[in-house]
């Protein structure tokens, strides 16, 4: 019983290790900037977490397998070291791991929240609702209008609650369903919440970001790749909130010039 | 307060007459213990149909399932999940399972009926107020669950019933009128239940230790219900109010968590002035020590049977003790971890990311000292010290995962995918009903007089482990894709090639499931035709075992136990037996541990 007990813990420990060493389910291929330095880190830790893993099963196992069944004649041994090797070993093995993680994870953290977006950032308005998302593009004048929450009618499709009619600022601005970007340009993300809490997750961005209602949440990133990706709320916000979703569209700078007027001439 | 002058004197106390007060509203620590652990186990049974129905929804969406549609005509027409009905389910089956089996069991109802004997006393310190905390504790499951009857069902914000989805009422989606209220007024009246307990744990503790039974002489799952009485204490006392503001929002107009400028349907929402963010941080600071709630009786009484099959003390009892008070201290430095992506102030994030990577020094040496105790011992296979076993590598398995969770920057793309879900289902869920599993197989004979069946336990505990390991290790890799949860079907694109591991998770969860059905007819089978059990059949030390299997009403027969060593005197050469018990006169050289 107990030994059969070691083996399948064993088995259950590679088995669990297998997929993450053959890659079966691993993130998207990153499109970022920043996410390299994410990367890295995930497979540090993936190290030695994975090592930590399959370390302690091996010898949970090895332990039941040698020291099960009644040895009435034999002694009770205590593990060399005792108790104290028990704790130097954590505070040395564990304690500078996690010290290691956290003091390099600073560096993929910080790359995102620690340094302001550049001079020469595109900003780009987004605003979610209950069941999507909408996004603002300044226009021809670089300024977004202001925002009148009581003018907001899905009906008439202003949902940023623009008034254009008596707002200069407001009346070259663009909106669109659709979230386009020129590649290799940073994009710095305007975020706010018209009524519960969403959030904004491009996995092959490495970028996810509440949206706190009664907040403006700002977030920059540069898209390294020409492609089409799927933005995803990831914040319970309703019924809904399965399909809630944008396309993330990141063109060459010609492209995206000519998509910007296309959606000017929609407006 | 015991007299202790008074020690040797006999004084037995009859039981109490009638049946309303013998088991309804019986004053009997021993009573209330079971009483826990039924209201535990009616919410775990439904809590995991509830995930049934769930997974079923998930990879077979066009699957009517039997009856559902007579629970719910709306939610569930024709026996078919909606998308909201779904999220309605998710959020009761998660409040159950965290609030009505994993803080109920492990802690109340355990707790409750082994602390006071371990310490040696007759009852609780308040055994009036023992009775209320479980009764209030009921009435709460009950407000809870008629929240399935209402207008437009269950709440659907989850567990963590985030504002202002939870706060602006019925605008924002079915189950947010009267059901989100029910389940606002249910945890409130909860936490009143789990303040009084935990009151009475404390003041037990510290006030009525027999002679002898000095704080470090108390076994290892007592101080585990000590910790968590502590956490308990200063955590529900900030969930309590938490709730009480959400329900004025709810219902009297106030804007606690609702900011000013919300549009729900074109409409502009009367509120203004509140913040979303307090009521994240309010419901961590309770959230995150929820989960140690969970964890530290599981952890306790897995070390008390651990040590009981070893036939040998942990390599130190002391160092076990400063790693759960240091993992209940901790917990309170960490909860900001739920909240990295949230929108609070990004240096915020690395405050709280530091004591969460901390906290796994103490959980390390615990997971250390068990499997280093197993070195050198004499270990017996039961189905209790097989679940115990079952737990570490379940804690173990769920801890690393917590290596990546703890770090913001990776937090990035976790946060809200699988990879969560898969975290604390197997550290604080599995991990902490296989402790429960473990206590149930171990003390049932004590709190029943009958032994439960040892194969049919042992049939249960091998489905069980590694069923558990199928559904729940999955989770980890879908999380690694990308896989978002809380989503009632998965549309999109880069979700589809996924759907076939879920599909295996379904199947290993309904699977798994049926398994428990061997446990409970273990259960009910025993409770009337299994072998009559001895006063100690574990050949074990502490108090517990010292009196008749089940135990009189008043515990010890009116005489008060006298305790002359530590908890823990297995591997005794030249005594008796291989141990001594903790109030056995007898002379030993004791076995010491390492301090």
């Amino acid at each position: 019983m107990a030994k059969f007990l070691a083996v399948t813990i064993v088995i259950i420990a590679i088995a669990s290790a297998v997929p993450i060493l053959r890659h079966t389910w691993a993130p998207p291929q990153d499109i970022s900037t920043h996410g390299p330095l994410i990367d890295e880190q995930m497979s540090d830790t993936m190290a030695e977490a994975g090592i930590s893993f399959l370390a302690a099963q091996i010898i949970l196992a090895i332990f039941i397998w040698m020291f099960a069944g009644a040895r009435p004649e034999g002694k009770i041994k205590t593990f060399p070291g005792g108790a104290k090797a028990m704790v130097i070993a954590s505070l040395l093995l564990v304690g500078t791991e996690v010290l290691a993680l956290g003091i390099f994870g600073q560096r993929a953290w910080a790359s995102v929240y620690f340094t302001p977006p550049g001079p020469n950032a595109m900003p780009v308005q987004v605003q979610a609702g209950q069941f999507a998302f909408y996004f603002r593009y300044p226009g021809a004048d670089g300024k977004f209008g202001p925002l009148h929450p009581e003018q907001i009618n899905e009906g008439n499709q202003n949902f940023f609650g623009l008034d254009t009619a008596n707002d200069p600022d407001s009346k070259d601005d663009i909106v669109t369903a659709e979230l386009a970007i020129p590649v290799n340009r940073e994009i710095h993300l305007l975020m706010h919440s018209k009524d519960v809490g969403h959030s904004f997750y491009v996995p092959e961005l490495r970028v996810q970001q509440d949206f706190v209602p009664g907040l403006d949440v700002s977030l920059h990133f540069t898209a390294t790749k020409v492609g089409k990706y799927e933005i995803v709320c990831t914040q319970l916000c309703g019924l809904g909130h399965y399909n809630m979703k944008a396309y993330l569209e990141v063109m060459s700078p010609d492209d995206f010039n000519s998509w910007l007027k296309q959606q000017a001439a929609l407006q | 307060m015991h007299d202790m002058s008074h020690a040797t004197e006999h004084h037995a106390h009859t039981p109490p007459q009638g049946f309303i007060r013998n088991y309804v509203f019986s004053l009997d620590h021993k009573v209330i213990g079971k009483q826990y652990y039924g209201l535990g186990l009616v919410a775990v049974i439904t809590g995991m149909v509830l995930s049934w129905i769930m997974r079923i929804h998930l990879v077979w969406p066009n699957f009517a399932i039997p009856g559902l549609g007579l629970l719910s005509k709306a939610g569930a027409p024709g026996g078919i999940v909606t998308p909201e009905y779904y999220l309605q389910l998710m959020t009761m089956h998660g409040t159950l399972m965290v609030f009505f089996v994993l803080t109920n069991v492990p802690f109340a109802g355990f707790g409750n009926y082994f602390l006071p004997i371990q310490i040696g006393a007759e009852d609780m310190a308040f055994p009036r107020f023992n009775m209320m905390s479980f009764w209030t504790t009921f009435v709460a499951f009950l407000v809870l669950i008629a929240a399935f009857f209402v207008g437009d069902g269950p709440p659907l914000a989850g567990w963590t019933s985030y504002a202002p989805l939870s706060a602006v009422g019925g605008a924002a989606g079915p189950g947010e009128a009267t059901g989100q209220t029910l389940w606002a007024i249910s945890i409130a009246i909860f936490c009143i239940g789990q303040l009084l307990g935990s009151l009475n744990f404390i003041s037990t503790t510290l006030d009525l230790r027999t002679k002898g039974m000095t704080l470090w002489r108390m076994p290892l799952s007592t101080w585990s219900w000590f910790i968590t009485s502590c956490i308990g204490l200063t955590a529900f006392a900030v969930l309590l109010p938490a709730c009480i503001l959400l329900i004025l929002d709810r219902t009297a107009g106030t804007s606690f968590f609702i900011p000013s400028g919300l549009v729900i349907n074109d409409k502009l929402q009367p509120h203004s002035g509140g913040s979303t963010l307090l009521w994240q941080h309010l419901f961590w600071f309770f959230g995150h020590p929820e989960v140690y709630i969970a964890i530290v009786p599981a952890m306790g009484i897995v070390s008390h049977i651990l040590i009981n099959s070893m036939r040998r003390p942990m390599l130190s009892h002391r160092v076990i003790i400063y790693s759960l008070l240091a993992i209940g201290f901790l917990s309170y430095m960490v909860y900001g971890h739920h909240m990295f992506v949230s929108g609070m102030n990004p240096f915020s994030s690395l405050a709280f990311s530091f004591p969460t990577l901390l906290i796994t020094i103490p959980s390390t040496v615990l997971v250390l000292i068990w499997i280093g105790s197993l070195y050198g011992s004499k270990l017996r296979i039961t189905t209790a010290s097989l679940f115990a076993l079952g737990f570490i590598s379940m804690f173990v398995s769920g801890g690393v995962s917590g290596f990546f969770l703890a770090q913001p920057s990776l937090d990035i793309y976790l946060h809200a995918t699988y990879f969560v879900v898969g975290h604390f289902h197997m550290v604080m869920g599995v991990a902490a009903i296989f402790g429960m599993f473990a206590g149930t197989y171990f003390w049932f004979p004590k709190m029943f007089g009958r032994m439960m069946n040892e194969t049919l336990g042992r049939v249960h505990f091998w489905l069980t482990f590694v069923g558990t390991y199928c559904i729940f290790m999955p989770f980890h890799y879908l999380g690694l894709a990308a896989n978002v949860r809380r989503y009632s079907a998965f549309v999109d694109d880069y979700l589809q090639p996924l759907l076939g591991v879920h599909k295996f998770i379904t199947i290993a969860a309904l699977f798994t499931g049926a398994v428990q059905l061997i446990f409970l007819y273990n259960l009910i089978h025993s409770r009337f035709r299994g072998a009559l059990a001895p006063a100690n059949p574990w050949e074990a030390t502490s108090l517990e075992w010292t009196m008749p299997s089940p135990p009189p009403f008043d515990n010890f027969g009116g005489r008060h136990p006298v305790v002359y060593h530590d908890p823990y005197q297995y591997g005794i050469e030249g005594a008796t037996n291989d141990y001594v018990m903790q109030d056995s006169p007898e002379e030993i050289k004791s076995v010491r541990d390492e301090r």
